[in-house]
């Protein structure tokens, strides 16, 4: 059983030109085996959420807290916070030429599981992972996220998120790019490591389309860089029939 | 054998001469010489009573006396186009030698360990693949002593020859190599130039064509750190039709004062209709302090041809590739090995021999401080 605690949670991103707040207040809690939906407009500063939970350096947190189980997430690495059981899937993952997708796995798992995964049981692991993911063996040969599609680059953040088996997994804007086949194929891969591991599970969406096929315990409405309103399930409806202006007023 | 059948170029060799006194001596702003610190390297310029470089034992390998007439220079028509060259080319008192006989088909890689003598050493080394051979020759260059030297290379026709220089070694010693290639009729060439060691190094490749169909590859990776110099100056002169060029030089640079050139520089002569060229410049800035220097220069007297193009960019280190292996739970250190190691793999995957890759792969995750990276067995 684990507990990502956010409390008041306020972030700057850093750039050239100074510090500009986005995130003004965050609380949330994401517990194990439970969805928490984070949904917002354009600019809400959802996706800052995700990059400040798994230590982007662009930005600075300037009042608040992050902890898992207890500990404190702010005064970890971005590596730290992966070993220690945070997962970010990426909207936008980046290419890393010259990796090939099965050495970065492998690299990735040894770090995250702290010694190398027998090589056997590895192959067969992996293997799995992307079947289940409707993903050619050969795709492990290519490296990182180099000239994949959109849905080829979410899908290996899934099939990333299936071999780390993190505690807490957040995931931004997955959906976003995808058609319905694809989103299936993902959200049943997000669904699988949920049931097998009982992950936590933050899910950063604009569009209600996936809440289809990986139903939230809770939605949380995100505007003006923090929660303006949390409900069920049903709340995601009323945000699928009326959008996001009233939030935007409040906000 | 012809040199030139057009108009001299702002790219051709200002004096083609292996008489050194027909070369002037550097002053440091002729445009050859305006990046390299001659101040390092005033006994390259001055004729010394230096040994040759020797070579251990190895097939198809033998040192021969430079008084005897020289069938690779007969047959490229090699003459050198600065100083050093031409102090090189008339003192070397022996050439090594390393032949690949006519329609020899070697199955396994050649490895030539050149041997220096303490102090400067003038070094000659002709290599040639006889009609329709194949051989793959590795040159270890002796970094623990001074070589001022030439590489002369001849591809004969429909041959398919690769080469692989390699100056690993000791940062102390100082390396001015020219390595002049002739390729064949339909032959092909690979040349690849690895420079770890030294403390100065500069390295002038050039190609040029007997024939046309040939094809020439010049690769190069370089890692310079603390205070190394590194400076590579290529010239692919096309002078024969439907021959194609392609160079590809990374480099990747640290500590505070490391400076690397890259001077590519195309000449595409009015005969040499229908040729396809690219070359390719890429530094990688690992921290603040280091300089990179690349000028790439694409000269087309002819609008004849397939394709023809540069590219040259240096950048800094990526951060957000660093934050994605980062986030994957890779420490920091690791992280950065992993990505200046897959900066350099784009290039050694142009080498098809596996374990030749995988050593020089090797060699650059020991410089990079990387534990021995031998995952890509592993095959899902």
């Amino acid at each position: 059983m684990s507990t990502l605690e956010i409390k008041d949670l306020h972030a700057s991103v850093v750039t050239d030109a100074g510090e500009t707040p986005i995130l003004k207040g965050v609380d949330l809690t994401v517990e194990s085996g439970r969805i928490q939906a984070v949904m917002g407009p354009n600019g809400s500063g959802k996706s800052t959420l995700a990059y400040v939970i798994a230590g982007h350096p662009k930005y600075v947190v300037t009042q608040g807290s992050i902890t898992l189980d207890g500990q404190d997430v702010l005064d970890m690495s971005v590596d730290e916070r992966a070993r220690a059981g945070l997962f970010l899937a990426m909207q936008y993952p980046v290419e890393i030429p010259g990796v090939s997708v099965s050495n970065f796995l492998r690299t990735s798992a040894t770090a995250v599981r702290g010694e190398a995964p027998k090589l056997r049981t590895w192959i067969g692991e992996v293997k799995e992972a992307m079947a289940g993911l409707h993903m050619d063996p050969s795709f492990a040969e290519r490296n990182v996220n180099e000239g994949f599609s959109g849905g080829e680059k979410k899908r290996h953040e899934i099939l990333q998120l299936s071999l780390m088996k993190p505690k807490i997994a957040i995931l931004d804007e997955t959906d976003s790019g995808l058609d319905v086949d694809a989103l299936r194929i993902v959200s049943e891969g997000v669904n699988k490591v949920k049931q097998e591991t009982d992950a936590g599970i933050l899910l950063i969406t604009h569009y209600t389309r996936i809440l289809r096929y990986i139903k939230p315990d809770v939605v949380n409405v995100f505007a003006g860089g923090r929660i303006v309103e949390t409900g069920g399930p049903e709340l995601a409806d009323v945000l699928e029939s009326d959008g996001y202006e009233r939030f935007a007023v409040k906000a | 054998m012809s040199n030139t059948t057009s108009p001299a170029s702002d790219l051709s060799p200002k004096v083609i001469s292996n008489d050194p006194t027909e070369h002037g001596i550097p002053h440091g702003r002729e445009e050859e010489w305006r990046f390299t610190p001659i101040a390092q390297i005033p006994d390259f310029f001055q004729q010394q009573d230096w040994p040759s470089i020797g070579v251990q034992d190895a097939r198809f390998v033998t040192v021969r006396s430079a008084e005897h007439d020289s069938t690779v220079e007969q047959a490229t028509g090699w003459k050198a186009i600065d100083l050093p060259s031409a102090l090189a080319r008339s003192s070397a008192k022996q050439v090594v030698s390393i032949a690949i006989p006519a329609e020899h088909i070697a199955d396994e890689v050649i490895v030539v360990d050149l041997t220096a003598t303490q102090g400067g050493n003038y070094g000659r080394v002709e290599i040639s693949a006889g009609a329709f051979s194949k051989a793959t020759i590795v040159v270890r260059h002796d970094m623990t002593a001074d070589v001022s030297g030439v590489i002369i290379t001849h591809v004969a026709d429909q041959a398919d020859l690769t080469v692989l220089n390699m100056y690993d070694g000791p940062r102390t010693s100082r390396h001015i190599w020219q390595w002049a290639t002739t390729v064949g009729r339909d032959a092909r060439f690979l040349g690849l130039s690895i420079t770890l060691g030294g403390a100065l190094v500069r390295l002038s490749p050039s190609v040029r064509y007997s024939g046309p169909g040939g094809s020439a590859q010049m690769l190069g990776a370089f890692l310079a750190t603390d205070d190394q110099f590194q400076e590579f100056r290529l010239f692919v002169d096309h002078n024969e039709p439907h021959c194609s060029s392609n160079v590809v030089f990374k480099g990747a640079l640290s500590g505070k004062n490391s400076h690397t050139v890259w001077i590519g520089d195309v000449l595409v002569r009015r005969e040499a209709v229908g040729i396809e060229t690219y070359e390719m410049n890429r530094n990688l800035l690992l921290n603040d302090g280091p300089r990179a220097d690349s000028v790439p220069n694409l000269e087309l007297e002819t609008g004849d041809v397939v394709g023809a193009g540069h590219a040259s960019a240096t950048g800094r280190f990526d951060d957000e590739q660093l934050f994605y292996l980062q986030s994957r739970g890779i420490p920091e250190d690791l992280a950065r090995q992993l990505v200046v190691r897959g900066f350099f793999v784009e290039v050694l995957d142009k080498v098809a021999d596996d374990p030749l890759r995988a050593d020089v792969l090797r060699r650059i995750e020991e410089r990079i401080g990387m534990q021995s990276w031998e995952l890509d067995e592993v095959s899902v």
